[in-house]
């Protein structure tokens, strides 16, 4: 086990070695770096000026050397002009000579936003809280649900009730989260149209709306059922009916299995059946897919988050991309990549647990 | 559980009484089992007998009221200790499944859960029916994995199904069975997916523990040999309807339906030989459930078929002279005179051998495996033939014989260029073909070595007419000028397997088993093979088939003087058509001899627990019990020494550690008869026959 984990973690940095890499190159073409100058600088700035600016703050290096300085393994570049040393691992007013001589990822810099004005770590720390904290929630309602839905309609596959949830988790899955999310605005959180205003006459509700229509003061003061709700519901619609029906199509399978007819006629009750002898086994394979489902939703919830106006990790994605951040851009990526690889780790390893037939060795 | 009802031992057990059942489908209703009656005393054991499709599944699965969706008992009654269970309620129901009857499956890796512990799925049993505590339930379990002979019970009872080999996963689904102590127990083909050595032992369980237990059996199966072993009486079935029942010997000895005697002309029983005794196969198929003749369901392929008076009327049961409760469904069973020999087909002469045309010579075959799911260092080498050294010559059988994992399969594979030999020669004709892959191969060579598998429900091409298939291996073998004279070709090759000129044009699926294996051996003669490997040919096909078809192998071998090497487990049909037999264990070749010296003494350990195990459907024959203990050894760590050396009874005849440390060279005893032992020549001198004829 320790000897795979080893290996998995190997292949791990590697990829992501690489990945990091190509985001690097991406981000730092020439037209980039251009950008870059003339937001920094001036936007009226001639050719040459931009190409001296791009020299002058340690753009102008090979590519490599320079993604080896934003790992942290080359030492960072420095330059002396009219008796100023200014250099990337040196701050404003710092001594040059106190300054360390590699300043990257390794070192836990991860640079400066230049739209937030801030570091990045703080930036990313504080984004990625807040989209664990929707995705935690989504999880929370997805999961039960959609295995609930899945296995409930698969163990007894073609009855009514199978075909009632199917219906219900294929129109669920085929409708996207922007087409949802605007649907559900206007359905649970308008003052003029959807149920709102008959549930307010009816006074049910305290407020105006059942839901609100933004998730901002979520992150301000504290989640309600009020200002979450509707977010977190967007994201998991589309995600329940998509595990369902794999739960389904596994649980159905399963339910044909010759183990079920034998546990059948052992004089195992269909309850007990479905509880002992099917779960385990249908559950196998949709566990590889909501485990996919965690980068799917950190990338996902880009829509969302821009939708409902809430600043997660997906919000901040969009505005780095969006203004040309190079380094808060690519400390997205970094986490992205990351959260991938992290949750493959965790599926295989789940996996071995769940299906005895398995080993790691 | 049933002490409510009033009813005592010396009643049935269980009671059919004119059960019919039928699938629904969105087309028809397809009526499966027919005015079905039998009865099972305590203590009894019935076999229930037929080919697949004629319902015998159905009734069992019917007995457990589990019949799916479509399926629904439309008539009739099925009493377990005098209570009717077609009326009964799913709780009742539930109650009796498992504790007053239990069943074991065909498929013991498919019925066992494989994501529970074997333990958990053995102490659920009692935990439900007695609701005694897990505790106590887990102490029943290993007590009754003990007496199902399994060694160590307690790392069984922790151990998940696939670390168990199929023998012992068996004795698990049976020991699940007897947890609750049922009253009846049924048996489907609790044997066909196994080797014949650990289907001999399972046998010897189910038989043990029925005395032991006082449990009636209702044992299904197509294998008239195993009854014969198993059951104190049968039930012979054919198309959804009972035919014969009766004691077993008595059914064996004096069958009165045309059908059970067809049957047993059809298999090959000691004394059948290819060229004086051949087999008589059933002419026709077997109808379909909705496309039943009319009267007789029989009739159309029976030999005493009187029009006008056997399709005139539904043919009831009818009760014969003589007692015990024999009873036939024939119409005429009292005017055929059943002592009459079989019309005898043609004999032939023997065909003489000619030329050696194949020879091999030290051929080995390994494998390396890597160890485990991600790759690693640990490199193992799986042993799959070993020194393998054999002549075949033209227009003779020769049987490779072994149960799964002797590596036959591999050596079909080295032979037909799908792997290259790690080291040795094969000769074909005057060419070494040991490595050249099929791909590298002349038409010549590929065309003249040629296979006929075992699964043709597989080997076709589901989306090609039958008459396409064959002109795309003649193309491929060049055979003709143009697409006409390829069709023609094509027409004659239908002509030679006895199939209508009609198939040219249909599909696969259009086909019964038994015409797909002919188009299969169409294919694999286009060539004009001059060497054919049969690799059991006939196992996935029905009794009444396999000897059409073998008949058919046997009738073009001998037109062409092709040779046949024919790869089978089933030692009775290889006693009927081979000339000479090889016996391989663990990629050895332990024994090769002509097929007398094989069959009779002196015998390899091996080969004698091999014909021990295999079942005889006869009544004359008494065979001497030798049962293997353990499973085959891996190939991947084989024991040192002599591969046998784990599981042979004769051991201590050698003197010293002989046995465990030397590999046995081969011996020349008379007559060119190969052994790969070490007994010395007055052991193998003194061995005693295993099966023998009583006399008329």
């Amino acid at each position: 086990m320790l000897a795979f984990l080893i290996r998995r973690v190997l292949t791990m940095v590697l990829t992501a070695l690489c990945l990091t890499f190509v985001v690097f190159y991406l981000t730092n073409l020439p037209p980039n770096l251009e950008k870059l100058a003339k937001s920094e600088a001036s936007t009226r700035m001639s050719d040459a000026d931009v190409a001296s600016w791009i020299e002058r703050n340690g753009f102008g290096r090979p590519m490599l050397l320079r993604y080896g300085e934003w790992l942290g393994v080359v030492p960072g570049w420095t330059r002396t002009e009219d008796g100023v040393t200014r250099g990337r691992c040196i701050e404003a007013g710092q001594d040059p000579a106190a300054a360390p001589l590699r300043c990257g990822v390794l070192q836990g810099d991860w640079g400066f936003s230049t739209v937030f004005k801030q570091p990045v770590s703080q930036i990313i720390a504080e984004r990625l809280s807040a989209t664990g904290l929707l995705m935690l929630w989504v999880m929370i309602v997805m999961v039960p649900t959609s295995l609930l839905i899945g296995v409930l309609s698969g163990m007894r596959e073609g009855s009514r009730l199978d075909r009632g949830l199917s219906i219900f988790s294929i129109a669920s899955t085929a409708t996207p989260e922007y087409v949802s999310g605007v649907v559900l605005i206007a359905l649970f959180a308008s003052t003029t149209t959807g149920i709102s205003p008959w549930l307010a006459e009816q006074g049910w509700i305290s407020g105006k709306t059942l839901f609100l229509g933004t998730a901002t003061s979520a992150l301000d003061s504290g989640i309600t059922f009020w200002n979450f709700g509707l977010p977190v519901m967007t994201i998991a619609l589309y995600g329940i009916g998509y595990i369902a029906r794999m739960t389904r199509a596994s649980m159905t399978e399963v339910m044909t299995a010759q183990y079920i007819r034998t546990a059948r006629l052992k004089g195992v009750s269909f309850g007990m059946v479905v509880m002992k002898h099917a779960l385990r086994n249908a559950l196998i394979a949709p566990f590889t897919v909501i485990m996919l489902q965690f980068p799917w939703l950190l990338n996902g919830v880009v829509i969302v988050e821009t939708l409902f106006n809430y600043k997660g990790f997906g919000w901040t994605l969009v505005q780095a991309a969006g203004n040309n951040d190079i380094e808060l851009l690519l400390a997205c990526s970094v986490v992205a990549v990351f959260v991938v690889l992290m949750t493959q780790l965790i599926s295989d390893i789940g996996y071995v647990f769940l299906n005895p037939r398995i080993r790691v060795s | 559980m049933t002490a409510t009802t009033d009813w005592d031992p010396s009643k049935p057990i269980l009671e059919i009484e004119n059960l019919s059942i039928s699938f629904f489908t969105r087309l028809r209703e397809i009526p499966a089992v027919m005015d079905f009656s039998c009865t099972v005393m305590p203590g009894e054991a019935m076999g229930l007998v037929g080919e697949s499709g004629c319902g015998k599944s159905t009734v069992a699965l019917a007995v457990m009221r589990y019949l799916g969706k479509n399926g629904r008992i439309t008539g009739g009654s099925i009493r377990f200790k005098g209570r009717d269970l077609t009326t009964m309620d799913d709780e009742a129901l539930r109650q009796i499944r498992g504790s007053g009857i239990a069943m074991i499956y065909q498929e013991p890796m498919a019925s066992l859960n494989p994501a529970m512990r074997i333990g958990a799925q053995l102490a659920e049993v009692p935990m439900i029916h007695e609701g005694i505590g897990r505790e106590a339930a887990w102490k029943l379990a290993r007590q009754i994995v003990a007496d199902v002979r399994l060694p160590d019970p307690d790392r069984i009872l922790k151990a998940y199904p696939h670390q168990l080999s199929g023998g012992q996963q068996q004795r698990i689904v049976i020991a699940m069975a007897l947890m609750s102590k049922p009253a009846l127990l049924i048996l489907d083909e609790p044997t066909t997916a196994l080797d014949v050595t650990v289907e001999a032992g399972i046998v010897d369980l189910v038989k043990d523990l029925g005395h032991k237990y006082g449990t009636s059996i209702l044992f299904i199966s197509h294998n008239l040999g195993l009854i014969l072993e198993v059951c104190d009486r049968l039930c012979v079935m054919y198309s959804g309807e009972a035919v014969e029942t009766g004691a077993v010997a008595r059914v064996f000895d004096r069958m009165r339906h045309p059908y059970t005697q067809a049957l047993f002309r059809s298999i090959p029983l000691p004394g059948a030989d290819k060229n004086t005794h051949p087999l008589v196969s059933i002419p026709g198929n077997f109808p379909l459930p909705h496309e039943r003749p009319p009267g007789c369901n029989f009739g159309p392929r029976c030999a005493y078929f009187q029009a006008g008076r056997c399709d005139a009327q539904e043919v009831p049961m009818v009760l014969l002279p003589g007692g015990d409760r024999h009873e036939t469904r024939c119409l005429r069973s009292a005017e055929i005179d059943w002592d009459k020999p079989p019309v005898a087909a043609r004999a032939v002469a023997r065909t003489p051998v000619g030329e050696v045309v194949l020879k091999m010579t030290d051929l080995r075959k390994y494998y390396e495996v890597s160890g485990g799911l991600f790759g690693g260092s640990l490199k193992k080498v799986v042993k799959a033939n070993e020194t393998l050294s054999f002549e075949a010559r033209a227009g003779e059988t020769l049987a490779i014989v072994g149960e799964s994992g002797c590596g036959k399969s591999t050596f079909a594979k080295v032979l037909m260029g799908l792997e290259t030999a790690t080291s040795g020669r094969i000769m074909l004709f005057d060419q070494d073909i040991q490595d050249i892959p099929i791909e590298k191969r002349g038409t010549d060579t590929v065309s003249s070595v040629q296979m006929v598998f075992q699964n043709p429900f597989d080997t076709l091409n589901p989306s090609m007419t039958v008459g396409r298939q064959i002109i795309r291996a003649l193309e491929i073998f060049g055979e003709g000028a143009n697409d006409a004279e390829r069709r023609d070709r094509m027409l004659e090759l239908l002509d030679l397997v006895k199939l209508p000129r009609a198939f040219a044009d249909r599909m696969p699926r259009q086909l019964s088993g038994g015409q797909k294996q002919r188009v299969g051996i169409a294919r694999a003669f286009a060539g004009g093979a001059k060497i054919v490997v049969a690799d059991e040919p006939v196992s996935a096909l029905d009794v009444s088939v396999q000897a059409a078809v073998t008949d058919l192998l046997m009738e073009i071998q001998r037109k062409n003087r092709t040779t046949l090497l024919f790869i089978s487990h089933d030692l009775s049909i290889v006693r009927y058509l081979s000339d000479r037999v090889m016996v391989m264990y663990l990629g050895h070749v332990v024994e090769l001899g002509t097929t007398d010296q094989v069959f009779s003494p002196p015998y390899h350990p091996y080969t004698e627990a091999l014909l021990s195990a295999v079942p005889i459907a006869d009544t004359r024959v008494t065979k001497k019990r030798i049962v293997l203990e353990g499973d085959i050894p891996s190939a991947m760590n084989p024991p040192p020494g002599c591969p046998f050396q784990t599981r042979c009874r004769w051991k201590s005849q050698v003197p010293g550690n002989l046995c465990e440390t030397v590999m046995p060279p081969i011996r020349l005893l008379a007559g060119d008869h190969q052994i790969k032992c070490h007994l010395s020549d007055d052991v193998l001198a003194g061995m005693e026959p295993v099966i023998r004829i009583a006399a008329q």
